[in-house]
């Protein structure tokens, strides 16, 4: 494996959590829900999911796990938000500290341990490709199901009648609602959604990216998937995109900080978030493509008249 | 028409809390005909209609259709069985295209291209254009309303629901709607139509039900009934017309001068304002006309201060104050009542004496500061109490929450508040929306009494009987540009039908009925209740 393989392969590796994130939270987002809790449920994904590997010794197994504790969280912020309207912004504030809080504690005994790494998949003929085989054709499941929740999500979102109804109730609840939609159900299942590709975001970083379970792992990534909805403004294709620009960003600050550059590594580190902040100036400029793909509800509670 | 009822509803009752909105009520609709359902803002007519089509259960009562009783458990229900409903706050989606509006109250399984076929052939037979593929925030509030149409239509309804279909249309728009209705009745479609304009009613229902405070009233026949008899059983009780006498205003001093006023979009839907003038003079009513959207709060925001203009755009008392503070206007002499009155014109959890504080801190002399830093809240009770007997608001307290009370009150409070002052200048938006009759002719005879005492008055307003009932100028604003204003005199529906542009997105392939210009529209605006 050569240089350009390694890097190629290693962005792949930072990119895929963010990607996994963002997809999801992109589709809570479409329903009218801003979950800011993505942080919280990623991290409880991840030690769930190193937790249950390490006493079953199955990866799969920890992956199943990361999703539980994923959806789990999801779950209480869906009561909170859905069930006793509760302000979304300091719900899912509250649900990332949580998270980090509370993980911290599951996973207190296992800092240091070394975990069960996630096979690789190995898709003949094309693996062996030049440059892209190791990074596209040699990878682990959750990468192969990270490109496909993004056809999916597109499907969903665009061509399929759910995803009509998801849309409509994030753009105007009160005429989902008079046309006879449950707006709350609706959301429910999107936020659930949410949770389970956190989750599984969390199960990336804890059983590929670092393989170890690390307090705090998650590093503000569950902020930049965030980020990333916006980036992508609200159109599955682009988290790709976005996804791949951050994992890059992140990887070559690496190599920077490795290649002795004369600038303070904090400086360095904090590069990911910087560029974040600039794409999000740039992406917010072209107003008409954000406002119409922008859900008109994001952020709002819904309670039927009834 | 004596055959089997379509629809009956029996002692239909509906309690929100300890609010009576439906007590009892009653309604036959026969096969075929055009059935008003008349009644003031807060009547119940809304309560009412959303239980037939499912999206309300009633406390009590039943609901027959064609002769079995049925339980509407939600709107899909409703359309199962034929009923459809055009929304009056239409319940479309902006960011989706027509043909995705519409797939959405279809029941599943229809293919999207099929459909935009169904939907652009449907709409082409009965007059109403539609583009399946166009982005419903681009369309005017007309063409929003033939979407609405066809969404219904395309279900093959036997009844129609119309919440105040006309209250959004220019009057070219609303002729175009009474043709297609009356085509629909002809079918063999009953439609049941909500409207407070009593004139429309007369020519096109066939019966009418009257609600008042959530109680059935009368059954009758419209076209045997005058205006003012129809509105007196609506409100209970005969309105007092309002009295305008007629004034020369030639010599009469420009108060308020908007010159080229300019305004660039806020926003990709929102509205740029283009080269707006308009003198306004000391004695004078001046009534803006205009379908919703095409501008109003762009233009009220701009005479207010909300938004900046060039200095010399907007002119008060020979100052230019165009980027000035709402402040600094108001210390000149003007006084602003924005439209929304809960969440732009008070604060609903503040108390009615902390309200009159909101706008008249900076304005008042002497002021109603000490040191500049606390407040002298004897004198804003004070003042609050003067408004609340000058414009006989009825409160349960002598100092409420401006929330706790009714929309009525809380208009008359909110305009009262500003008349107080006797502004040179008063700029109000939408002055009686959403208020009871008798609120409304009190807030319509205060703004031409503060008028004819030599102020200028500027009213936005999309109610045009409202305007000639007012008014001693008209203009009107379309797509952000505004019309010359003209004396009332000249003016007549059709004319202003015309200048609000027409028929929108009509490419010529329909005729446009010819309107009649309506002469009983200001005599039958004492009971425009909305």
């Amino acid at each position: 494996m050569d240089f350009a393989d390694a890097l190629l392969v290693s962005i792949v590796t930072a990119s895929t959590p963010l990607l996994l994130a963002a997809i999801g939270e992109l589709v809570v987002e479409r329903s009218g829900v801003l979950n800011l809790g993505v942080e919280g449920m990623m991290i409880m994904g991840a030690v769930c999911a190193f937790a249950t590997s390490l006493t079953t010794g199955n990866p799969y197994l920890g992956i199943l796990a990361g999703i539980l504790g994923g959806a789990a969280m999801s779950l209480l912020f869906a009561f909170l938000t859905l069930g006793l309207v509760a302000n979304q912004y300091a719900t899912g504030l509250a649900l990332s500290l949580l998270g980090l809080g509370f993980s911290g504690m599951i996973g207190e005994n296992y800092v240091g341990t070394p975990g069960v790494k996630l096979p690789t998949l190995d898709i003949p003929v094309l693996s062996d490709l030049p440059v892209v085989g190791d990074a596209l054709f040699n990878q682990d499941i959750l990468f192969y199901i990270a490109i496909l929740l993004v056809f999916f999500v597109s499907w969903l979102l665009f061509k399929s009648r759910w995803g009509l109804i998801l849309r409509a109730v994030g753009e105007n609840h009160n005429s989902a609602h008079a046309l006879g939609y449950n707006v709350n159900r609706v959301r429910l299942y999107s936020v659930l959604f949410g949770g389970v590709c956190s989750g599984l975001s969390g199960a990336y970083l804890s059983l590929v990216y670092t393989n170890l379970w690390i307090e705090n792992m998650t590093a503000g990534r569950g902020w930049i998937a965030l980020a990333l909805v916006v980036f992508a403004s609200w159109l599955p294709w682009r988290t790709i995109a976005g996804a791949y620009l951050f994992g890059a960003v992140l990887i070559l600050q690496f190599h920077a900080q490795g290649a002795g550059w004369e600038v303070p590594s904090q400086l360095l580190s904090a590069l990911p978030y910087l560029a974040t902040i600039v794409a999000l100036v740039f992406i917010s400029r072209n107003r008409t493509v954000a406002r119409v793909n922008t859900p008109s509800c994001l952020g709002q509670s819904f309670v039927p008249d009834r | 028409m004596t055959s089997a009822p379509l629809l009956e509803a029996k002692g239909i009752t509906k309690r929100f809390g300890t609010l009576l909105a439906n007590d009892a009520v009653d309604l036959v609709v026969q096969p075929g005909e055009i059935h008003a359902l008349l009644g003031e803002n807060g009547a119940g007519k809304s309560t009412l209609v959303k239980i037939l089509y499912g999206s309300l259960e009633p406390t009590a009562g039943q609901i027959v259709w064609k002769g079995k009783e049925v339980r509407l458990k939600d709107p899909a229900e409703a359309r199962k069985l034929g009923i459809g409903m055009v929304f009056q706050h239409f319940s479309l989606f902006d960011s989706m295209t027509v043909v995705e509006n519409i797939a959405l109250a279809l029941p599943n399984g229809q293919k999207m291209a099929e459909l935009s076929r169904r939907i652009e052939q449907v709409s082409a037979e009965y007059g109403l254009p539609l583009k399946a593929n166009s982005l419903v925030a681009d369309l005017s509030v007309g063409e929003r309303q033939r979407i609405e149409i066809v969404r219904c239509l395309l279900q093959d309804p036997q009844l129609i629901i119309m919440d105040e279909p006309t209250s959004v249309l220019t009057p070219q728009e609303a002729e175009l709607l009474f043709k297609t209705l009356l085509r629909l009745a002809g079918e063999g479609r009953s439609i049941l139509y909500i409207s407070h304009r009593l004139e429309e009613v007369k020519r096109i229902c066939d019966t009418a039900t009257i609600l008042r405070h959530g109680k059935l009233v009368a059954h009758c026949t419209p076209s045997e009934e005058t205006a003012s008899s129809l509105a007196s059983l609506m409100v209970g009780s005969s309105v007092k017309s309002v009295q305008r006498d007629k004034v020369d205003f030639t010599d009469a001093p420009v108060l308020m001068r908007l010159d080229h006023l300019d305004l660039p979009a806020s926003g990709p839907f929102a509205v740029e304002l283009k080269g707006i003038s308009l003198d306004l003079k000391g004695g004078e009513v001046v009534a803006i006309a205009g379908v919703a959207g095409n501008g109003q709060s762009e233009l009220f925001d701009a005479i207010s201060g909300e938004r900046a203009t060039a200095p010399d755009a907007v002119i008060i008392d020979d100052q230019s104050v165009g980027n000035k503070s709402i402040t600094v206007r108001r210390k000149l002499g003007a006084a602003f009542v924005p439209e929304e009155r809960l969440s732009h014109a008070v604060v609903p959890s503040l108390r009615l004496s902390e309200n009159v504080l909101l706008t008249r801190h900076g304005s008042e002399e002497p002021s109603m500061m000490h040191k500049g830093v606390f407040i002298k809240r004897t004198k804003s009770g004070k003042i609050g109490q003067r408004i609340a007997e000058n414009f006989d608001i009825r409160k349960g307290e002598p100092d409420p929450h401006a929330g706790s009370l009714s929309g009525g009150n809380l208009q008359k409070f909110v305009v009262g508040r500003e008349i107080d002052r006797s502004p040179s200048v008063l700029i109000v938006s939408q002055p009686t929306w959403g208020v009871d009759a008798g609120a409304a002719a009190l807030i319509r005879q205060a703004l031409i009494d503060l008028a004819r005492e030599g102020s200028a008055v500027l009213v936005i307003s999309q109610d045009l009987d409202e305007i000639f009932e007012i008014a001693d100028r008209i203009a009107v604003i379309n797509k952000g540009t505004l019309s010359e204003a003209k004396p009332v005199e000249d003016m007549s529906l059709e004319k202003i039908g015309l200048l609000m542009g027409g028929v929108h997105g009509d490419d010529g392939s329909i005729d446009i009925p010819s309107v009649q210009s309506n002469a009983g529209a200001a005599e039958a605006g004492g009971s425009n209740a909305a």
